[in-house]
């Protein structure tokens, strides 16, 4: 097992870096408690626990009966009574049954009782495609829950932010939608544990570039990267901005990034109509009009069931998609 | 009306009509079902263990995307497909594909979705089967649907639906016993308590006298059977069947036996389990003990377990050629069935697609 020291370097996964999150809050705070499907004995399906039953106990750390809803209900109990419970969602699609207590009581409990009961607590969740799943394994389901008011919606592109992102999420008076892009989770990078933490809300500039900006999160973010390296051996130079977090929205890195090109691409896996990416070109063209050179395009997902998994090659924006809607940026009026 | 409690009340011991060694339980409390039935079952069995090991292979060998096997459970694969008439639904889930083939899916349909395709494979309509359920417990729903419109319609139509242990702690099992009680519709539930969720022990789903016990809350009568004893399913599943199909309403029926193998081919069951206790269900296996008791009364030689094999082993082998295929599905049905007609966007991300494809190709 590895120490929970949270100094230093380490080359970690990002499955790796939010076990060592969990683990970290744990051990700092004894209110933190995660549970759900499969947490315990086998540190659920994609190992994001492995371990802590074994390290903290299963008081700590402990599987539940099988009950989406059941398990973030009984979370907002355990939250209202002094505890900050981590709970896990196995997959995108097998969050639905839990949606009732989401959007109905995590949400809302605030809101309701004028501030008297807060409930910090976070609900991590494994979504979008890229993994060869089957169907209900692939969801991005991300604009339910942005378009919910109470939440907080934080999705890391890469180990570090993983682990700065859930160690915020969970110390977070306000409850967290934590959605992890499982098809990152083996990827590995440099991680300083000993960070200061971003807190949530901040949006980064992951590549300069000055001809246009492409805006993506979470799972997008390595194909948006991609996509400005290729452009950029075209001779053309694409910033890329990481979102990190969908709520709060950085409007403000968000805008000045697309001031300073005069030209964005939004960058999303999930379908387009009515998504996070149709919020992120409102916002941009309401508050950027007379910085932009074109209009702001998409490079999202078609308006389909994901298509899982012989066909999801169809479905996910890649680097060609991304660069056609770079390329319709009206370049030729400039 | 309200309901005598003895009547919902499952029997103490899960109902056993041929032990696990093969012979007859004694004061036993069904009758065998025929021989007949009991060969046809044989046969069965047979078939659905080769289904099992065969899609398990294809799984290892990268041909199928995942494969959820039901080794070990193919006494309920095969009664639930074998009490079904005609007229009947059966609502699968993910680890029924043997029972899917059983009721007459031909394995090339039955198998699309583990090899990848985006669809359910077969037509639900064609075969009276509606497509497996992932998403736990919600197809127990629909069944309760199913069946309360064929008494509307005035059909003879019974639905059985499957679940699992531990979809027995989802919501969704527990309105769908309530709504089959209060419509009193014809609805037979089999819980296949293999006694594990993935890595969940049954004692972390529910601390209930038996998950057939969770029938009384709602008045829908429980029964217990043991899982692995075929002759005893197709007794305890035919009679609840036939008491659905008279109009006296749903019934719950446990099913006692065990998962051998890992949740699919992506588990690591070594991490949750003993091999002992792997090992101490082998003896209960549902084909070993039903071969003794054929082999015992006359109905079973040599030469008809060559026959039974041999046809296992040729469904086994087209199997193997219907599924090794790496026929890619045509893009362009995906926006064709989203609606029954597509939207204007379907139309137009549809070209886009066509657009970038034929660049993609234009590349090779
Ligand atoms: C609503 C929902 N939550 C979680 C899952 C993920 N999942 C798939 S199978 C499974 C275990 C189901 O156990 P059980 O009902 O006993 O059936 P078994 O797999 O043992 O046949 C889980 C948790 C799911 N498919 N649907
Ligand atoms: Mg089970």
């Amino acid at each position: 097992m590895t120490s929970t020291a949270t100094t230093g370097h380490e080359k970690l996964t990002m499955a790796q870096a939010l076990n060592r999150a969990l683990r970290e809050s744990m051990a700092a705070d004894d209110s933190v408690v995660v549970f759900g499907e499969d947490v315990g004995a086998l540190g659920g399906v994609f190992r994001i626990t492995d371990g802590l039953t074994a390290e903290f106990g299963d008081t700590r750390c402990f599987d539940t009966p099988l009950a989406e809803s059941g398990i973030v209900g009984m979370a907002v109990g355990m939250a209202m009574n002094g505890m900050r419970p981590v709970v896990e969602m196995q997959f995108d699609a097998f969050a639905y049954p839990a949606f009732e207590q989401i959007t109905s009581h995590v949400a809302k409990m605030r809101n309701r009782t004028r501030g008297k009961v807060s409930l910090p607590m976070v609900i991590r969740i494994p979504y979008a495609g890229g993994i060869g799943g089957v169907e209900h394994h692939c969801d991005s389901s991300e604009a339910y829950y942005a378009h919910t008011p109470g939440l907080h919606v934080v999705t890391p592109a890469n180990a570090a932010d993983a682990h700065r992102l859930l160690r915020a999420a969970i110390a977070s008076p306000d409850p967290v939608v934590f959605m992890e892009p499982k098809k990152l989770y083996w990827t590995k990078e440099e991680v300083d544990l000993g960070a200061e933490l971003p807190g949530i809300g901040r949006a980064m500039i992951r590549r300069e570039g000055t001809d246009a900006t492409l805006i993506a999160y979470g799972p997008s973010v390595p194909v948006a990267l991609e996509a400005a390296e290729v452009a950029a051996q075209e001779g053309r130079s694409l910033q890329v901005v990481d979102l990190r977090s969908i709520v709060p929205f950085d409007d403000e890195t968000v805008c000045a990034a697309v001031r300073s090109t005069g030209r964005a691409v939004v960058v999303a896996e999930a379908p387009g109509f009515a998504s996070v990416a149709s919020e992120i070109v409102a916002r941009v063209t309401e508050r950027c009009f007379h910085s932009l050179a074109a209009p702001v395009r998409r490079a999202v997902g078609f308006d389909i069931p994901f298509p899982a998994p012989k066909l999801e090659h169809v479905q996910l924006p890649g680097v060609d998609r991304v660069l056609d809607a770079v390329d319709d940026l009206q370049w030729d009026l400039s | 009306m309200t309901r005598d409690l003895d009547l919902l009340l499952p029997s103490p011991h899960p109902v056993e009509l041929i032990d696990p060694t093969g012979q007859t339980v004694a004061e036993a409390t069904r009758e065998l079902p025929d021989d007949a039935a009991l060969l046809r079952a044989f046969a069965g069995l047979t078939t659905a263990r080769r289904i099992n090991d065969q899609a398990s292979a294809l799984a290892r060998q990268g041909r199928l995307a995942v494969y959820p096997s039901s080794h070990g459970q193919e006494a309920c694969q095969v009664a639930a497909a074998q009490v079904l008439t005609d007229d009947d639904w059966l609502f699968p889930t993910y680890r029924d594909t043997a029972a899917v083939v059983m009721r007459g899916v031909d394995v090339a349909e039955a198998f699309l979705p583990l090899q990848g395709a985006w669809h359910s494979g077969y037509d639900p309509h064609e075969h009276k089967t509606a497509p497996q359920a992932t998403p736990l417990a919600t197809q127990l729903l629909h069944a309760v649907g199913v069946a309360h419109a064929a008494r509307l319609r005035g059909e003879p139509t019974v639905a059985l639906a499957l679940c699992g242990d531990g979809a027995t702690s989802e919501g969704d099992f527990h309105e769908a016993l309530n709504f089959a009680a209060v419509f009193r519709a014809p609805v037979v539930f089999l819980v296949q308590n293999n006694q594990y969720a993935i890595s969940v022990p049954l004692a972390r789903q529910s601390v209930a006298p038996s998950l057939a016990h969770k029938g009384i809350g709602y008045g829908v009568p429980g029964e217990r059977v043991d899982g692995n004893d075929v002759a005893a399913l197709l007794a305890v599943l035919g009679t609840a069947m036939a008491r659905a199909r008279a109009g006296e309403g749903p019934q719950l029926v446990e099913a006692h036996t065990y998962r051998m193998q890992p949740h699919t081919n992506a588990d690591d069951s070594r991490r949750y389990r003993k091999d002992d206790e792997v090992a101490g269900w082998a003896e209960r296996d549902p084909l070993a003990r039903l071969e003794t008791w054929l082999r015992q009364h006359d109905l079973l030689d040599d030469a008809r377990l060559a026959a039974v094999t041999a046809d296992a082993d040729q469904l086994a082998a087209r199997m193997r050629t219907e599924l090794a295929g790496d026929a890619t599905p045509e893009p362009a049905e995906l926006f064709a069935h989203v609606y029954a007609t597509p939207t204007p966007q379907l139309v137009e991300q549809a070209a886009v697609v066509a657009d970038e494809l034929s660049r993609e190709d234009a590349h090779r």
